[in-house]
């Protein structure tokens, strides 16, 4: 059951992705519209879009609040990310060992990050009123998950070596179950369905801001049309 | 004149607390018929418009790639709510960019996404109704296309793109605005947009070189439709008609005449502006500049050299190319085309000029960078020449020289107020108020260095801040173009000729 729901979960998301990126590369860029001062190169290219995903370079320059708030929560999530490999990884190679406390902090600040955002979202008088219910749910999605899992981490510990059982065990697609004995393993349910709905929902959302950034024509076109005839596929000439 | 309601200028730029509606008082002129049907678009709003309106987004997603991405990863963090003049100067909810790009985002995700078919409360989707249409009419014309909000996005969502894919969803229907397609209409008709027939411009020519003649004593040529002349100078229409844009025309004609340079004007194509952009329609945008490079093969020039117009030159740099190109038929030692920045700064690192600076003494210049110029192209050969190239231009022609606030210049410019469309009267009350951020700057060096001459590069800057200006009590002639200072300073007979 636990097995099949997790292929299902994770099936849902790669096709609706990759549809997604699919749909993005498929679909015509009819003229150069980069956002100036543009690099003239492909490299300079490159490099403008590593650092928007690296430094999140034009929300620093837009918001320095959101920047805070978002890059605490995504350099975080980044780490927790990681570390989080060790449930699903065995044996453990030594390099978790050593992450693992940067992990754990990691967890703090992700769950700081989303609070921040939270917080900003409520205060400006702006931000409220561009903010959907659906706004307001992915925040509380994630800071359950992220709630969820200091809790399990701080506070009330689930059967953590069944767990991890149960999750190698979906790797060979035989029946697994979960523990039930703790409480923290009824966290465990919700920190881990939680997860599910975000994955879910994931290529439906917002949330493809994750792929789109790499589409998006103002950052990712070389300042070159005098040089290059860029060419649109759906007219004439 | 009618009362307008002008914005205290403060110390500062302040951001304003959110109102709602307070600028859904104005209403654009519809378009029509006599100007829609021309222009392949219906002559008024068709009976199933709701259906069309949405095949036709449905039509757009296909082909813009801008479009389908920027309407689906908005995380709508705010950081471009606060960068928008017309935000800063109304305070109007829909005129934060996230805001006016949710307006069509909210009709997309009904039609277009899982989440607003089922959900549409919690994600907010709405109906393509009467009150969308309303909103799209009223929002999408108070947007001018500047694109300062997609410097500050985390993903560079432009929303210039999505006003410019609503105008022309609205066109599609039968909901068009008067001011662009009446101005479409007549540089099909009349080679520009202020409809000068050929004998008008051939005259005002004439008399410009009469009237330089007699101030300077050099037979100055303005010359129209010249076969076999090495330029095509392709000038906004205003150049020829308004003040301060015929400075600038006089200051061109002066770097041809120095240079030694034959060139010629194009009856045909005398108007370097392209509304196609505004009203996003790739077709008109594609017509409109299709004659310029058939007068250039059809006059024989070996270059083309464009005026000061930041739109037209965002069109003629960023999209010629793409829509008429290749320019194989001219000389491939410059660009096609060259900025007329480019082009005299060329002449002046060759030492073709002689420049006396003192001619503009009695101005301390600032420069306002104009948004197509700053943020959609390019000058030179390095990023950044754009602003560069034509400072070089005013340091050469001027002694005082001062910057504004750096957060309002550059890649951060504000906009006049009036581009992208909307330098239009019935749209006053908008161009006055989305004016203050520039305003405010100005003010502030105007106070602190004695700043008395705003120098810029765009036909529609110099005519909205003419207007505008001088309701903030500031006089008109604060502005004016850079080649109005080249004119001034550039000495006549000094020596003539390339080096």
């Amino acid at each position: 059951m636990l097995t099949v729901l997790a292929y299902l979960v994770v099936g849902i998301f790669l096709v609706g992705f990759t549809h997604r990126i699919w749909l993005y590369a498929s679909c015509p860029a009819p003229l150069k519209i980069p956002t100036t001062p543009a690099p003239v190169t492909t490299v300079g290219v490159v490099w403008r879009l590593f650092t928007e995903i690296a430094f999140f370079n034009s929300l620093f320059k837009g918001d320095k609040w959101a920047w805070v708030g978002s890059y605490a929560f995504h350099g975080a999530l980044a780490l927790v990310l990681v570390r989080h490999l060790r449930y699903f990884v065995d044996p453990l190679p030594g390099f978790f060992a050593h992450i693992q406390i940067a992990g754990i902090v990691a967890g703090l600040v992700m769950v700081g990050g989303l609070g921040l955002l939270l917080l900003r979202r409520l205060i400006i008088d702006r931000v409220r009123y561009i903010s959907s219910p659906a706004d307001y749910l992915w925040l509380m999605l994630l800071l359950g998950i992220g709630g969820s899992g200091l809790l399990m981490q701080f506070c009330v510990r689930p059967d953590i070596v069944h767990i991890k059982a149960a999750m190698m065990g979906m790797w060979s697609s035989t029946n697994v179950s979960l523990p039930t004995m703790m409480a923290g393993d009824f966290i465990f349910l919700a920190h881990l369905l939680m997860v599910a709905a975000l994955v879910v929902l994931f290529p439906f959302s917002k949330l493809m801001h994750l792929g789109g950034i790499f589409f998006s024509p103002t950052r990712n076109q070389v300042d070159n049309p005098r040089e290059v005839k860029h060419v649109n596929p759906w007219a004439s000439n | 004149m009618a009362d307008y309601s002008v914005p205290e200028i403060q110390e500062d730029i302040k951001t304003p607390a959110l109102a709602v509606g307070t600028m859904a008082h104005l209403k654009p002129y519809p378009a029509i018929e006599k100007h829609m049907v021309p222009l392949a678009f219906p002559k008024q709003r068709v009976d199933n418009w709701q259906e069309k309106g949405i095949e036709k987004l449905g039509d757009m997603l296909k082909k813009y790639r801008s479009l389908q991405v920027y309407l689906d990863i908005c995380v709508k963090c705010g950081a471009c709510a606060d960068k928008c003049h017309y935000y800063l100067g109304t305070g109007d909810a829909n005129n934060m960019p996230v805001a006016r790009a949710e307006l069509m985002r909210s009709v997309y995700r009904r039609y277009f996404t899982p989440a607003g078919k089922l959900f549409p409360g919690v994600v907010r989707a709405v109906d393509f109704d009467e009150e969308a249409l309303h909103k799209w009419m009223t929002y999408f014309h108070q947007c001018s296309q500047c694109r300062r909000c997609s410097v500050f996005c985390p993903y560079g969502i432009d929303t210039a793109e999505i006003t410019m894919a609503a105008r022309e969803i609205m066109d599609a229907i039968g909901v068009g605005h008067k001011y662009s397609t009446e101005i479409i209409c007549k540089v099909h008709d009349m080679g520009n947009n202020l409809g000068i027939p050929k004998p008008a411009l051939k005259g005002t020519l004439e008399f410009l070189e009469g009237d330089i003649l007699e101030n300077t004593g050099h037979e100055v040529r303005l010359p129209l439709d010249e076969e076999g002349a090495e330029v095509l100078l392709v000038a906004p229409s205003a150049d020829f008609f308004s003040e301060p844009h015929i400075q600038s025309l006089m200051g061109y004609a002066k770097v041809f005449h120095q240079a030694g340079i034959r060139y010629t004007i194009s009856s045909i194509a005398a108007e370097a502006a392209n509304f196609g952009m505004f009203i996003g329609s790739f077709a008109q945008k594609q017509k409109i500049a299709k004659r310029i490079a058939e007068q250039a093969r059809e006059l024989k020039v070996k270059r083309i050299v464009v005026g000061e117009c930041g739109h037209a030159w965002r069109v003629a740099y960023s999209f010629w190319n793409t829509l008429n190109g290749p320019f194989d038929f001219l000389d491939p030692r410059y660009p096609v085309p060259q900025h007329i920045c480019e082009f005299t700064y060329d002449l002046l690192q060759r030492g073709a000029l002689t420049m006396d600076k003192e001619a503009n003494d009695e101005y301390v210049v600032t420069m306002h960078d104009s948004c197509n110029v700053a943020r959609a192209s390019r000058m030179g050969d390095k990023p950044g020449g754009q602003f560069e190239i034509p400072r070089a231009l005013i340091r050469a022609s001027c002694n005082q020289f001062v910057e504004m606030d750096p957060e309002t210049t550059h890649e951060k410019t504000f906009c006049c107020g009036g581009g992208g469309g909307l330098l239009t009267d019935e749209l006053m009350d908008l161009r006055i108020a989305g004016a203050m951020p520039r305003v405010t700057a100005l003010k502030q060096v105007m106070k602190k260095d004695k700043v008395n001459f705003m120098a810029l590069i765009c036909a529609i800057c110099k005519a909205q801040f003419s207007k505008v200006l001088p309701m903030y009590h500031i006089p008109m002639e604060t502005v004016g173009g850079v080649h109005q200072l080249v004119s001034n300073a550039i000495q006549l007979g000094a020596k003539k000729g390339i080096v």
